[in-house]
């Protein structure tokens, strides 16, 4: 049994991940991205990685607080710029393993672009997504995954526009792991992001969270558990499920698991082998051989 | 510090302004380009593309100039040095992430190779409309340094200067070029690598714990260290304090930006490099930089001979603005003459530097070819009235 003095003197489990010094961060209760962040640590330390060789880069917006939290080499960075400057310390330092994580409106909103570029060219990054279907930090406008009919200030009569599905958007861009989670689902995440960093090429994990202070509150879900009993209630795990079927409707099914698990030469491989093949020994490989 | 021979192309060529600025780049130790391209200065991406292969290094084309700048920035953050190119398009859309370089005091270099604006406005040919831009082009207060070659020749001398500059101060560097310039091909010289003196960035080596990013030394400007060396420091475009964490309040603000500011203008005596002629008797003084100081030249020369005592000052760093100088001149000359390719930005800051005591005389070109020189000797003769 612990005594008084014991219990006051116990350390948060996460202490050495994260900038306790910078807690308590500025998320509002019931939100999902410190669950994603603790999944997010506790990956870390089953990894075992060297923390000294990770960075993390995130963008602007309540997600890309995340940067300041976390105890590794953190950079935030500008709305929708994460993924190439990630692409530059990844470029920069080969031997880094480089972490995106930040929200849907930074990442495939504002950042679209640069997502399907990196994508496209299989830069050995991790991007982990944080999707709350809107944009939560400016007061929840509606965003490139707001499903139909949400409610939101910038769509006040309920969305009529398309939304991304993210899965397949990764997918055909040419990411060679792509998986979606709630954030109810902790212990996948976890297990999805020990997988992503054994992986080398462009990763994507797309974790769905509630945002109670708003989303939830202007659609009338309720608070922080009623969207985590929705999740339970309505994600259905299949892995290797085909990335077109994974559109999400308001309030609808959520299909989650692993989609993509495949190896291809990364960015530095590719120019690696290529400038090697062409021009021979008068080629300077760059960064670690593959 | 000397540079690295790989990098370094030693001997006579005849090469462009572009290709000029790829060869400074890697002789002053740029092993990293991320570019997107646009003309007139698309040479030097092509040239860096294909050279860096046997010099070992990354060049990677990006999907915009946005991208661009943030893969320089993240790169930069890895000890390696990082350079871009683009032209007046391309810049605009630079602004946001050079913003943040300032910000998170990161040193890179960006070239523009102006042409003429504003939006497409002439791609092919030539300008100096960016010149007010580079200054305050992305929003907030900062500073930068900028430097304008006039020849092939100063493409590559600058360019490695830059690269030492932006290094010795964790500030964005800018060479600004134009078409012209970029274009021309002449002479350049490449000097052997252990004639090239560059410049380490000021690198922290005291302990781990207790490392703050943004802790001003003396100079103003804080030390820095790798990412991957195990310091897991926090950087941010936020307004941040010596530990590099986001404060959102009036007092971190003023010593924030207080700070980006000052520590450019409290080294500006060291960074600031001009060219005089004749300025001691000058009754007229032209004030010119870039190509503009060559066509400018010729005008100064045939005033001359008509026994107007003419003065030429060339700006070889633009910003900081070596507004001393200006001020110093003003009290004896009878005007400044300032061609510029753009509707008068630089006679600005002559302007106000003289501060009453001289007037500065605009000789505005809109773009697309360099001045006729009758036009600047008209206005030198008109000044000297």
């Amino acid at each position: 049994m612990t005594n008084e003095k014991e219990r006051f003197e116990e350390k948060n489990p996460m202490e050495g991940f994260l900038r306790m010094d910078r807690i308590p961060h500025i998320w509002c209760s019931g939100c999902g991205i410190g669950v994603v962040v603790t999944s997010f640590a506790e990956a870390l330390k089953k990894s075992e990685i060297d923390l000294n060789k990770v960075a993390i880069v995130s963008g602007i917006g309540c997600t890309g607080r995340v940067a300041g939290y976390v105890k590794l080499d953190s950079f935030h960075s500008t709305h929708g710029r994460a993924v190439p400057f990630a692409t530059g310390l990844k470029l920069g330092n080969p031997e880094l393993k480089v972490v995106v994580f930040s929200g849907d409106g930074d990442i495939v909103g504002i950042g679209g672009n640069h997502f399907i570029h990196a994508a496209r060219r299989n830069m050995d990054i991790l991007v982990i997504c944080v999707n709350n279907f809107n944009y939560a930090m400016t007061g929840g406008q509606v965003a490139a995954t707001t499903p139909i009919q949400a409610n939101l200030s910038t769509a006040p009569y309920g969305n009529f526009e398309y939304p991304f599905n993210l899965p397949y958007l990764a997918e055909a861009c040419g990411a060679t792991y792509v998986a979606r989670w709630t954030c109810l689902h902790i212990r996948r995440v976890t297990k999805s992001i020990q997988e992503a960093f054994q992986k080398r090429g462009f990763s994507f994990i797309e974790v769905i969270t509630p945002c109670v202070t708003i989303y939830a509150r202007r659609n009338r879900l309720g608070d922080g558990l009623n969207l985590l009993k929705y999740y339970h209630d309505n994600s259905e795990i299949q892995h290797g499920a085909d990335t077109r079927t994974l559109d999400i409707s308001f309030q609808g099914k959520i299909i989650v698991g692993k989609f993509v698990d495949k190896e291809k030469p990364t960015f530095l491989d590719c120019m690696n082998q290529h400038l090697a093949k062409v021009l021979g020994d008068k080629y300077q490989s760059y960064g670690a051989k593959p | 510090m000397k540079a690295d021979p790989k990098g370094v192309l030693t001997g006579a060529h005849y090469l462009d302004g572009d290709f000029s600025i790829a060869e400074g780049a890697l002789a002053a130790g740029c092993r990293f380009f991320a570019g997107y391209p646009i003309t007139p200065s698309t040479e030097t991406a092509e040239r860096f593309a294909e050279r860096i292969p046997f010099v070992g290094g990354v060049f990677i084309q990006m999907e915009d100039e946005i991208a661009s700048v943030a893969a320089l920035i993240g790169a930069s953050w890895t000890g390696i040095k990082a350079m871009t190119v683009t032209s007046g398009p391309g810049f605009s859309l630079m602004m946001e992430n050079i913003g943040l370089a300032a910000m998170m005091e990161v040193p890179i270099v960006i070239a523009n190779v102006q042409r003429g604006g504003p939006s497409t406005g002439l791609p092919t040919l030539t300008g100096q409309g960016d010149m007010m831009q580079v200054r305050w082009g992305s929003h907030g207060d900062y500073q930068i340094i900028a430097l304008s070659p006039d020849s092939p020749q100063e493409c590559f001398d600058l360019t490695v200067h830059a690269f030492n500059l932006s290094e010795l101060y964790r500030v964005p560097t800018f060479i600004m070029t134009d078409e012209c310039v970029g274009h021309m091909h002449e002479k350049v010289i490449i000097p052997p690598a252990d004639e090239v003196e560059l410049v380490e960035r000021k690198w922290y080596e005291g302990l781990k714990d207790k490392y703050l990013p943004y802790k001003p030394d003396k100079d103003l400007v804080p030390f820095m260290v790798k990412a991957g060396d195990g310091y897991r420091f926090h950087t941010t475009g936020l307004t941040h304090d010596e530990r590099g964490y986001p404060v959102i309040n009036a007092e971190c603000q003023e010593w924030c930006v207080r700070h980006l500011t000052d520590k450019i203008k409290n080294n500006a005596d060291k960074i600031i490099k001009f060219e005089e002629d004749q300025t001691d008797n000058a009754e007229i003084v032209v004030v010119s930089y870039g190509i503009t100081s060559r066509v400018a030249y010729r005008a100064v020369q045939m005033a001359r001979k008509t026994g107007i005592k003419v003065g030429t000052l060339r700006l070889v760093v633009v910003w900081p603005f070596p507004e001393k100088r200006i001020h110093e001149l003003s009290k004896k000359v009878k005007a400044f003459v300032v061609p510029e390719i753009n509707y008068g930005q630089i006679v600005r800051e002559i302007e106000r530097s003289a501060a009453g005591q001289a007037p500065a005389v605009p000789v505005p070109h809109m773009g697309g070819w360099v001045h006729n020189p009758d036009d600047i000797l008209k206005a030198i003769k008109e000044a000297a009235k």
